[in-house]
């Protein structure tokens, strides 16, 4: 038997290209370049406006310090502000985790118990809704160990989209495939693991990645509200300590730091996102003209 | 190779009696269907959408009871003897095409090591053996729909049930699979059901053809084409096949009028 809709080889000869399309492509060759060229223009452009600022109207580097004095702030507290760093990435990192397993987690509970997600669904709606500014306070109260209650408040920002976006995705399989697995006499588990897990997968990375930066949202926050005592200080409390000590310059490096962090946050999970899809679905797939 | 029956001296393979379907809301989807499936067949359901053709086949495939009347098989029902092929290829797009292919050994606890002969025998079946590796948004979607019937058959069903397979194709793509399936169906020797709306399939494909019509879904009228198999493209020109599909033309009209 032959099949005649496969794809031919490509022939070797090359065509000319017609005008449009040369245009096309040289179009996509330049938004490539922009891409990276532009925001970095604009933060240079933005970093000279400050410091413009700064000199022109001679502000006082306790009100609004120049970039460079940042830049200096930056380098010469590195020491201070890398051990800072640690402390909350690593509050960040662990609550992350308890977020995923706990939001994944209970997503699977969910969606093999019917009963259980209409018990607890509303309640995980409320801790949600409920500003964690407001919470933290109480759980400090109760909560003896900082470390618990940093992750604590961390987890309650970040478990909710891994949940919710799990949930979505264990219940968005294609129905002809679940009647085949019936068909064929699938048990649940079998069901769960290779029908509905890989279903929900690109779901759950789009509710990983929004988790990521909501749990350093949340670890900051829990920081605010804990202050020091035991654990040593993390990046949120050294730019809280450096602003009564009206030490701007070293505020702005801390917050430049947690910027990074979400930064590095976001793009590490996009690249996991990206791996672990790339394969097989839409949205990792580059088209084709 | 398989054996296939002559028509007369086939064995019964399983009987619709007198079948009702309501859905809540005092839908009749199905209304008194009666069909006699024997092994070898190749039954078309063929009728305008909203005759229940769907509903009979889920029927036939177990995923819903009958309100009234009986489903039975002339011997028990095993794992495997029943393939499916839906309206869309129905594949899991994270898994590729020979692991597609091995679901319904996978879902029996079955390792791939040992039923490699029997996925790599389906794929050259529909002539896919080489995209093995490939995941199916690599492929077209007549190539998509060839997976899907692989997969169906690499079990060697009795029965393969198929919905308007080939509904989303391009003619040419519809021809040439309508030509294949014939083909693969006397190489494994299994029966099919196979739901379709258009009148010249169901002429080119089958030797019943059951006719039905709409509000409530019931059968019309069953049309014998008993024109001897292998069919190819030059029976497709015939005189005989023409004349065969004036007829069930006729009995459509009929099941559209009936319904109006």
């Amino acid at each position: 038997m032959t099949v005649t809709e496969l794809d031919e080889p490509a022939s070797p000869e090359t065509h000319a290209v017609d005008a449009q399309e040369a245009r096309r492509t040289r179009r996509r060759k330049i938004e490539r370049t922009a891409r990276w060229v532009l925001p970095i223009l604009v933060m240079v452009l933005m970093i000279w406006i400050w410091d413009r600022i700064v000199v022109w109207n001679d502000i006082p580097h306790f009100i609004l310090p120049s970039p460079a004095r940042v830049w200096g702030s930056l380098s010469g507290d590195w020491v201070i502000l890398w051990d800072s760093a640690l402390l909350t990435g690593r509050i960040t990192l662990m609550a992350l985790a308890i977020a995923v397993v706990g939001g994944a987690g209970l997503a699977i509970l969910f969606n093999q118990n019917k009963m259980v997600e209409l018990s607890l669904y509303p309640y995980a709606v409320i801790l949600q809704v409920t500003p964690v500014v407001a919470i933290a306070p109480l759980i400090f109260i109760y909560v003896e160990s900082k470390t618990v209650g940093m992750l604590l408040c961390a987890w309650l920002v970040a478990f909710f989209p891994v949940l919710s976006s799990t949930t979505l995705g264990l219940n968005s399989v294609d129905h002809n495939l679940r009647d085949l697995f019936r068909i064929y006499g699938a048990s649940r588990w079998q069901k769960l693991w290779m029908l509905q897990l890989p279903s929900a997968l690109p779901f759950f990375l789009g509710g990983l990645k929004i988790a990521g930066g909501l749990s350093l949202i949340g670890a900051v926050v829990a920081e605010l509200v804990a202050g020091t005592g035991g654990v040593g200080t993390g990046l949120a409390f050294r730019i809280q300590e450096a602003g009564y000590r009206l030490n701007i310059a070293r505020m702005f490096a801390a917050l430049a730091i947690v910027a990074a962090m979400g930064v590095f946050i976001f793009a590490a999970l996009s690249l996991l996102s990206h791996m672990l899809l790339r394969k097989w679905h839409e949205s990792a797939v580059k088209r084709e003209y | 190779m398989a054996y296939i029956a002559p028509f007369a001296d086939r064995v019964d393979l399983l009987r619709v009696s007198a079948v009702d379907k309501v859905f809540p809301g005092n839908v009749q989807a199905l209304r008194a269907m009666s069909l006699t499936v024997r092994e070898g067949d190749f039954i078309s359901l063929l009728g305008p959408s909203g005759c229940g053709k769907s509903t009979a086949l889920r029927l036939i495939a177990g995923l819903s009871e009958p309100t009234v009347g009986r489903i039975e098989w002339a011997r028990q029902r095993a794992r495997g003897d029943l393939g499916v092929v839906f309206q869309e290829p129905t594949l899991m797009p994270w898994a590729t095409v020979s692991e597609n292919v091995f679901l319904p050994f996978r879902l029996e606890g079955r390792t791939f090591a040992s039923v490699r002969d029997e996925i790599l025998a389906a794929l050259k079946l529909v002539g896919l053996e080489k995209f093995q590796n490939a995941y199916p948004r690599e492929l077209s979607g007549g190539m998509k729909m060839r997976v899907s019937i692989a997969r169906a058959m690499v079990t060697q069903p009795k029965l393969i049930l198929m919905d308007e397979p080939f509904a989303a194709l391009d003619e040419i793509t519809r021809f040439k699979l309508n030509n294949d399936l014939l083909e693969m169906q006397a190489r494994i020797g299994c029966t099919v059901i196979f739901v379709t709306h258009s009148v010249f399939e169901s002429v080119f494909l089958s030797d019943r053809i059951v006719v039905m019509a709409a509000r409530p879904g019931r059968v019309i009228e069953e049309l014998h084409v008993g024109e001897p198999y292998p069919r190819d493209a030059v029976f497709r020109t015939s005189a005989e096949y023409a004349a065969h599909c004036r007829a069930a033309s006729q009995a459509l009209e009929n099941a559209m009028e009936a319904a109006a």
